[in-house]
């Protein structure tokens, strides 16, 4: 029964199909990350950007109403409001990598700062200046990801697809310098190999996944997109290779499921995906703990 | 050929001096062994000399073409995250990461590099086990394997011997001394003084008394005798 209207919903209209293949497509390039962002305790970065990606879409949202029937209005509304937060969300990633490294306040102080003030601006600049009569369940979306995936432009999937065939892309080709910077960046800067460059091709990827997945599952609950497939991985496999794949394996495959069982039953998609991810972990640490 | 040369270096951190006036020249081919008490800067120097630190004052001049991905470092303390998922062959193959420069895979003959390296420290048995599950000395050995893997001109260790037993002991002091002969440059730190006389050419002291020279102007000279004891008469 369940299955014959999905079927039809598939057949019948494009935005499921869009909505499928985004995100399986950013659940593929946040699990692949992931794994990396978790052993280099960069996780808390992921969660600080993605608030920040909150902020710069409250900003686009603003720029969007006070430039209206200008030149650049026009502009913004035709290439949607993800580009600037891509170019946001990138500049913060580089800022608080530097940060992180040069001071000697480790980089998590200035992520809570970043991040708890992107949140409030944010939150604020949406209340003064939205034209929408239902400000709070704009945010609400925004944070959660409600609806947006169901609503993407053919435009904004084309993007998703070719940001994502370029992270997919670094990952493969970076693989081997990831593994080394990650593994042992004192060993790595030691013997010449360029470990800052390297982060910072980790952080800005890591934002433009942000980006992408604040419209799987909204800002809130990126992290969980990017932890749980690692951390589920880590429990079953004990080498980077295989912990990368499946890693990458479980997030498509719960996003998958994730995505059909929302359509299905009428839940909201970032959450169900979350509650799947959740259940496959529980899943791998119980199967870890009987093979050991 | 000068290789490494160091001037009036004062090395330590935030500020605070450990040890200055460090003046030091190491030639291609050269074996040097740094010994010192606890705590003396032998450490900070290595890294210093890798140019993970900045000293405080002087300068370390690399010369002779000698470029940072030449370089195989061993560091005295490893710190691996205590969940980190890597097996022992992705540990000593990214050794070779230095040689790649912008290459993303690995050749055949890094590879095969790899493998012998591993062959060297007795190693084979254990490549497809995971990193954190081996002992300490297993897991030194894949450390060396590692930096053997990333050494063309110079090699840096940091108490190679520190948790190995005899035996892979007395065949890692072989190693390194065959290494050396065949032309790549030996910066040692070591506790084992028998084994550094025995070793090296070049001995540097750190301490309250600094002394860089020959192994045999040491032996003679008021340091040496004080430090290396009835170990100079063995000789
Ligand atoms: N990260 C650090 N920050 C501040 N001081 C440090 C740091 N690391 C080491 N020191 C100090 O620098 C001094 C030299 O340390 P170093 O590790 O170079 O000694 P070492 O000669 O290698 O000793 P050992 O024989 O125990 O290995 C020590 O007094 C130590 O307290
Ligand atoms: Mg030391």
């Amino acid at each position: 029964m369940i299955f014959d209207k999905l079927a039809a919903y598939i057949a019948g209209y494009a935005f499921v199909r869009y909505a499928l293949i985004v995100g399986v497509l950013i659940a593929l390039c946040a699990s692949l990350l992931g794994v990396t962002l978790v052993l280099k305790r960069f996780s808390f970065i992921g969660d600080g950007l993605s608030h920040v990606a909150f902020g710069a879409m409250a900003l686009s949202a603003v720029l969007d109403v006070m430039l209206k029937n200008t030149a650049a209005g026009d502009f913004l509304q035709r290439i949607g409001e993800m580009p600037l937060i891509l170019v946001i969300t990138t500049l913060c990633a580089i800022l608080l990598l530097r940060t992180g490294q040069n001071t000697k306040i480790r980089g998590d102080a200035a992520v809570a700062m970043l991040s708890v003030g992107a949140l409030a601006i944010g939150y604020l600049m949406m209340h003064l200046f939205s034209t929408s009569a239902n400000v709070s369940g704009d945010v609400c979306s925004t944070l959660f990801g409600a609806t947006s995936i169901l609503t993407l432009t053919r435009w904004e999937v084309w993007l998703c697809v070719i940001l994502s065939a370029v992270v997919v892309a670094v990952f493969i080709l970076f693989y081997n310098k990831i593994f080394c910077v990650t593994f042992d960046e004192t060993f790595a800067k030691a013997t010449g190999v360029k470990a800052n460059a390297y982060n910072l091709l980790i952080a800005v990827t890591t934002s433009v996944i942000i980006v992408l997945a604040m419209h799987l599952v909204g800002s809130l609950l990126i992290s969980a997109l990017v932890i749980f497939p690692a951390l589920s991985a880590m429990r079953l496999f004990k080498s980077f290779r295989s912990v990368t794949i499946c890693s990458a394996a479980l997030g498509v495959c719960c996003a998958l499921l994730g995505i059909l069982v929302a359509i299905g039953y009428g839940t909201p998609v970032g959450s169900t995906i979350v509650a799947v991810d959740i259940a496959v972990f529980a899943l791998c640490a119980a199967l870890g703990a009987v093979m050991r | 050929m000068a290789q490494l040369i160091c001037r009036d270096l004062a090395l330590g951190y935030d500020g605070c001096e450990i040890v200055s006036g460090l003046t030091f020249e190491v030639n291609a081919g050269d074996y040097l062994c740094v010994v010192g008490e606890n705590g003396s800067g032998k450490s900070t120097l290595m890294r210093t000399l890798l140019g993970l630190q900045t000293p405080l004052r002087g300068e370390v001049i690399r010369e002779d073409g000698l470029r940072p991905n030449e370089i195989g470092y061993l560091p005295q303390q490893t710190q691996v995250q205590r969940d980190f998922p890597a097996s022992v062959w992705e540990i000593v193959l990214s050794g070779c990461q230095s040689r790649c420069g912008a290459r993303p895979f690995y050749t055949r003959e890094e590879k095969k590099l790899a493998r012998e390296n591993a062959e060297k420290m007795e190693i084979t048995p254990l490549l497809r086990r995971c990193y954190r599950e081996l002992s300490g000395g297993q897991q030194q050995r894949v450390l060396l394997a590692r930096a053997l893997c990333a050494t063309r001109k110079l090699l840096l260790l940091d108490e190679p011997a520190a948790g190995l037993d005899p035996k892979v002991t007395a065949e890692l002091y072989r190693l390194i001394a065959q290494i050396n002969k065949e032309g790549t440059t030996v910066i040692m730190v070591s506790h084992d003084i028998s084994a550094a006389l025995r070793c090296a050419d070049h001995i540097l002291h750190i301490g309250d008394e600094i002394f860089f020279g020959t192994k045999e102007s040491y032996l003679r000279s008021a340091t040496g005798r004080g430090f290396a004891g009835g170990e100079g008469a063995a000789l």
